[in-house]
């Protein structure tokens, strides 16, 4: 190490006023490269490499004391548990056979406009990693990485809403956003009215801020708001929140609403990530007059929900 | 001699960022203290030669890449404290023990501020206000993590 100075307290004043001087230099000029270009990413990224280890080891704790409280968890807690389970999994199957039928009524809609670009969804469980990278920045650790197709700006959601999006990836890890972030802004629409705002995050997990609503906006409290699909980042209609109170901003000019994420914010448990592929525009002859394999050719994996999200405007 | 004091110095550099790591409550976010400041302020204190500005911008460095902050935020942030208490270590050191956790305290509370500007500067907003709750914590723990690393480092060197 160069900086240490073995003379201890009495070395000379100016010395060290200029050593620190230089060493705040430096760290100013990393911090603009880092946040101004893509130059450091590399360098992050291997460096991230070798703090692997020790987010293993900041999650074991807490690993170790679910694994306890599993193992602990007495048999009838158990059967009431996949009993509930077992409901939901019940009345999910019925909801999915109607919207199984919408969405084939929904094909053939799409179909007799002809043409209309579809995208594709696929889904990718992840874990949550227990590690808090710092209190007052929305974001998580999971524990998927570029290895597993992991790609910057991937929606992440669970069984009740958007949870935020990926920021960045390293070989087996990657960090996510989540919407609560103060610099997270996702762009909804009110499901009743079809008015589109763009949600912010507030730094509180439990609220979202939406500004600049004009004042003859239709927007109340206890509405919906799903995803617009607009920006691209997010396929449309997803839950994002429910609007718990709208009044009048400083300006008297607009609203502002707040509203309450319909996702469990609190950084554990396992989450989606989706992406969405477009699938390719279909060009040449009209539709009836292609060959019918290579309409089928159209990618359907197994493992992806075939929701047919297309951009209708 | 000198030889089982480096593990001591490194092992809690370790430790102080795995216990950064530990995931809090939602409600205690704000409670959980700069543990690798509270460490280095103790090396910088006791031997500074383990503490040098150079070191403390290297363990900064690290910290960075494993919090994902800006390279070189925690970098600058202990650079800073390890000036200002290099600058002070000759009275710091015999000051009683409430007296040096004050002095903890407005370190902290330095850094807080360091922190408002980095962050202000690079576009976000102000944080809620149980962002001052964790230097006070750092108080409140400071004699007691003092009193553990000096057992542990004095008897580290006293086996050798």
């Amino acid at each position: 190490m160069n900086g240490n100075n073995r003379s201890g307290p009495m070395f000379g004043e100016g010395s060290s006023t200029l050593l620190l001087l230089l060493y705040l230099a430096l760290a100013i000029v990393l911090m603009v490269t880092d946040y101004r270009t893509d130059a450091l990413r590399k360098v992050r990224h291997s460096a991230s490499l070798l703090v692997q280890p020790l987010y293993t080891l900041a999650s074991l704790p807490k690993q170790i004391s679910e694994q306890l409280s599993d193992d602990w968890r007495s048999h009838e807690q158990l059967q009431a548990e996949r009993d509930s389970a077992e409901k939901d999994l019940l009345i999910a199957r019925a909801q999915l056979d109607r919207l199984q039928s919408v969405q084939i009524e929904n094909q053939r809609l799409r179909e007799l406009l002809g043409g209309t670009r579809g995208l594709q969804m696929g889904v990718q469980l992840a874990n949550v990693v227990d590690v808090d990278l710092d209190p007052f920045r929305h974001r998580i650790q999971l524990d998927v990485g570029a290895q597993d197709g992991v790609r910057e700006g991937l929606a992440l959601i669970d069984a009740s809403g958007v949870v935020g999006q990926v920021l960045s990836v390293a070989p087996t890890r990657s960090t996510a956003l989540l919407i609560s972030d103060p610099s997270h802004g996702v762009p909804v629409q009110v499901v009743r009215t079809g008015l589109r705002v763009v949600a912010f995050g507030t730094g509180e997990t439990d609220r979202l801020r939406l500004p600049n609503i004009p004042q003859s906006a239709d927007i109340r409290v206890g509405d919906a708001l799903v995803t617009s699909g607009l920006g691209g980042r997010f396929p449309a209609g997803l839950r994002v929140a429910t609007v718990a109170n709208v009044r009048p901003d400083d300006t008297r000019l607009f609203m502002i609403a707040e509203a309450t994420p319909t996702a469990a914010l609190d950084r554990s448990g396992q989450l989606l990530l989706l992406w969405t592929t477009e699938v390719p525009l279909q060009t040449g002859p009209p539709i009836e007059l292609a060959d019918p394999a290579a309409l089928r050719a159209v990618p359907t994996g197994s493992d992806a929900i075939e929701a047919r999200a297309g951009e209708t405007r | 001699m000198r030889l089982p004091r480096i593990p001591v110095f490194a092992l809690s550099v370790l430790v102080a960022l795995i216990f950064g790591l530990l995931p809090m409550p939602v409600w205690a976010a704000g409670f959980k203290p700069w543990w690798l400041a509270l460490v280095m302020v103790y090396w910088s204190l006791e031997s500074p030669q383990y503490a040098g500005l150079g070191r403390l911008f290297l363990i900064g460095l690290l910290a960075d890449v494993l919090f994902g902050t800006l390279l070189g935020e925690q970098a600058l942030r202990l650079c800073i404290l390890g000036f200002l208490l290099l600058r002070f270590r000759a009275r710091l050191r015999f000051f009683p023990m409430w007296q040096q956790s004050l002095a903890v305290l407005a370190l902290l509370l330095n850094d807080r501020m360091v922190v408002l500007m980095v962050r202000g500067l690079s576009g976000e907003g102000l944080p809620p206000w149980d962002f001052w709750i964790a230097p006070w914590i750092g108080m409140a723990l400071w004699p007691w993590l003092f009193l553990l690393l000096d057992s542990v480092r004095l008897s580290a060197r006293g086996k050798a």
